[in-house]
């Protein structure tokens, strides 16, 4: 056997993708921050939130920033499948684990460099948590759980779309769903029906753990549904692309 | 070591309620090239993603490299390589470094062979450092076939290997192909060019709408169907006159004085064509034996061409 496990090969194939195509990274870096400058100095004055509108709308861009990193893997997987690389490992006999995985990971190092990047720019904008050390420490878990469930969500979509285009587009409602959430503006504050689905569906209370966090002031009960809500969708993602990876050819 | 590198029997595979591949029987002898041969959707395709384990058959048999598709798929894949119909290449990566990655997946360590070794014989070594992406059409198909050497594979699946290749790609790769038989390695190809197949196949099966249609050599093949034929052609018409009274079976084209007369091309029956000739004092300006090239052998077996497009620019291309 060979001295290198075919997950670490796979990765470091993963990582050289993210070196060599910097357009993806600085697209999912970037969109977040020009929709934070967006946010803050356009439409930030008009929005009564109860507090400065920068420690509002930050933890909210920070699910926006994981978000926007997926419809670069969507794509990569799928590109990976329909050219017939995967085809190619599965008769090398490379694990599902490790081609998979191997993306799920390469999301994660995007997303978290999405997020220090947009972390950096809010702070030059004033952002002011109140959160300790143990409460950057919840956040830090939140965004990383929130990368991995949505990664593997879309490492599923990307093995089950048709093309790489379709792809991309099967990501487009994980990158809208934050903008119907609570995370630019409160949910109350929303039309009927819309205010419902923002209270209820899943970004929402992940969003307000990370805020609750952020202001120093974490609810248990919240985090709880979010982390629920994290690992319900990781469990989709994962039990999908396995099953995909199988069965398609 | 067995004699047969793939024995498939009675294969089937059905998508939804389309039945793709409808029971079909092959033989590959080891260390021949075996061609698949037949149109976009005959199941070409799946039944090479059958064979090499990507998916699972609903009914049949096969052993590929003496294992049991279904039972010992390990073993299979460890015995065989792949290339599929599109060039399977990392384009981000350097041609050095996709075949690095397959030389780190494969792990077989001393019996692979090296990097540079694979890029100097496929004339990829001036851009082994360049991204795949830059390739043209052909470096790509010839760095896609090295990497499935990595593995140093006893039986190798092409899958139109030369669909989309300019003339002098697609002869470059035969010539590749052809060396590998030479090393011993069994090639198992599709093709929907009959060119292709006669050119490379020591036996061609033609797989229309999920049955094999046909089997043999290409020789076999063109001699199964009626048509074989030898043209004589006379001076004057009263020799031709002279010509069908004797041979009663032939067909006349009096404006080109000419006579076809059924007979299977062998040498037995062109000698008693001409000495029923040579009895009746006959001469012929010229005898010609026509045999059916695969071509036609498609249409008498499926009743439609294999091919529709610029079939003459590639058959030319081919020589």
């Amino acid at each position: 056997m060979s001295a290198t496990p075919h997950a670490a090969v796979m990765l470091r194939r993963n990582f050289k993708h993210i070196a060599r195509n910097p357009t993806a990274v600085f697209n999912a870096v970037l969109m977040p921050i020009i929709i934070l400058l967006m946010f803050v100095y356009m439409f930030g004055d008009a929005f009564d939130v109860g507090v400065d509108y920068i420690d509002y709308a930050t933890p909210g861009l920070i699910l926006l920033a994981v978000c926007y990193g997926l419809g670069s893997t969507a794509t990569a997987v799928n590109s990976d499948m329909t050219k017939g690389i995967i085809n190619r490992f599965k008769v090398m006999d490379v694990s599902r684990s490790a081609v998979l995985t191997g993306h799920v990971v390469a999301s994660l190092l995007t997303n978290v460099v999405a997020v220090a990047a947009l972390l950096g720019v809010a702070f030059l904008l004033g952002f002011g948590p109140a959160a300790g050390p143990l409460d950057w420490l919840g956040v830090a878990g939140m965004v990383v759980l929130l990368g991995f469930a949505t990664g593997w969500l879309t490492v599923a979509l990307g093995l089950a779309a048709k093309s790489p285009e379709t792809a991309g587009l099967a990501s487009v409602p994980l990158v809208m769903l934050p903008f119907f959430s609570s995370a630019i503006v409160p949910a109350d504050t929303m039309g009927p029906g819309l205010a419902q689905f923002a209270q209820y569906q899943p970004f929402t209370p992940i969003i307000e753990t990370v805020r609750g966090l952020l202001a120093g002031t974490p609810s248990l009960g919240t985090a709880l549904v979010a982390v629920g809500w994290c690992v319900a969708i990781a469990l989709v993602g994962y039990l999908w692309a396995g099953a995909t990876f199988t069965k398609r050819a | 070591m067995p004699t047969s590198a793939i024995a498939v029997s009675g294969l089937r595979k059905t998508f939804k309620d389309k039945v793709v591949l409808d029971g079909i029987d092959l033989d590959v002898r080891a260390g021949t090239i075996f061609s698949l041969l037949g149109p976009n959707g005959a199941g070409k395709t799946t039944t090479v993603n059958l064979l090499t384990t990507l998916t699972r058959a609903d009914g049949g048999t096969a052993r590929v490299a003496g294992h049991d598709l279904a039972t010992e798929a390990k073993a299979v894949r460890a015995a065989i390589g792949v290339t599929g119909q599109f060039a399977a290449v990392d384009e981000l990566l350097t041609g050095s470094e996709n075949l690095q990655l397959m030389v780190d997946l494969n792990g077989r360590g001393a019996g692979g062979r090296s990097v540079a070794e694979l890029l100097e014989r496929f004339e990829l070594t001036e851009a082994a450092h360049k991204p795949a992406s830059t390739y043209s059409g052909g470096m790509r198909r010839k760095l896609d076939l090295a990497m499935t050497l990595v593995g140093d594979p006893e039986i190798i699946f092409l899958d139109e290997p030369t669909t989309g290749l300019d003339p002098r790609s697609r002869r470059t790769m035969w010539s590749i192909i052809r060396d590998l038989v030479a090393d011993g390695v069994t090639i198992f190809l599709t093709t929907q060019y009959l060119e292709e197949a006669d050119q490379l196949a020591d036996r061609i099966a033609v797989l229309d709408q999920g049955h094999i249609v046909a089997q043999g050599t290409a020789d076999e093949l063109k001699r199964q169907i009626p048509g074989t034929h030898v043209r004589l052609r006379f001076a004057t018409l009263a020799e031709l006159d002279a010509a069908a009274r004797v041979l009663a079976d032939g067909t006349r084209d009096d404006e080109a004085l000419s006579l076809r007369v059924p007979g299977d091309g062998g040498t037995r029956s062109l000698r008693t064509l001409l000495d029923r000739l040579d009895e009746y004092s006959l001469t012929a300006e010229e005898l010609s034996v026509h045999t059916p090239d695969l071509d036609d052998v498609f249409l008498a077996l499926t009743g439609r061409t294999a091919e529709t497009t610029d079939r003459t620019t590639e058959t030319e291309a081919a020589r």
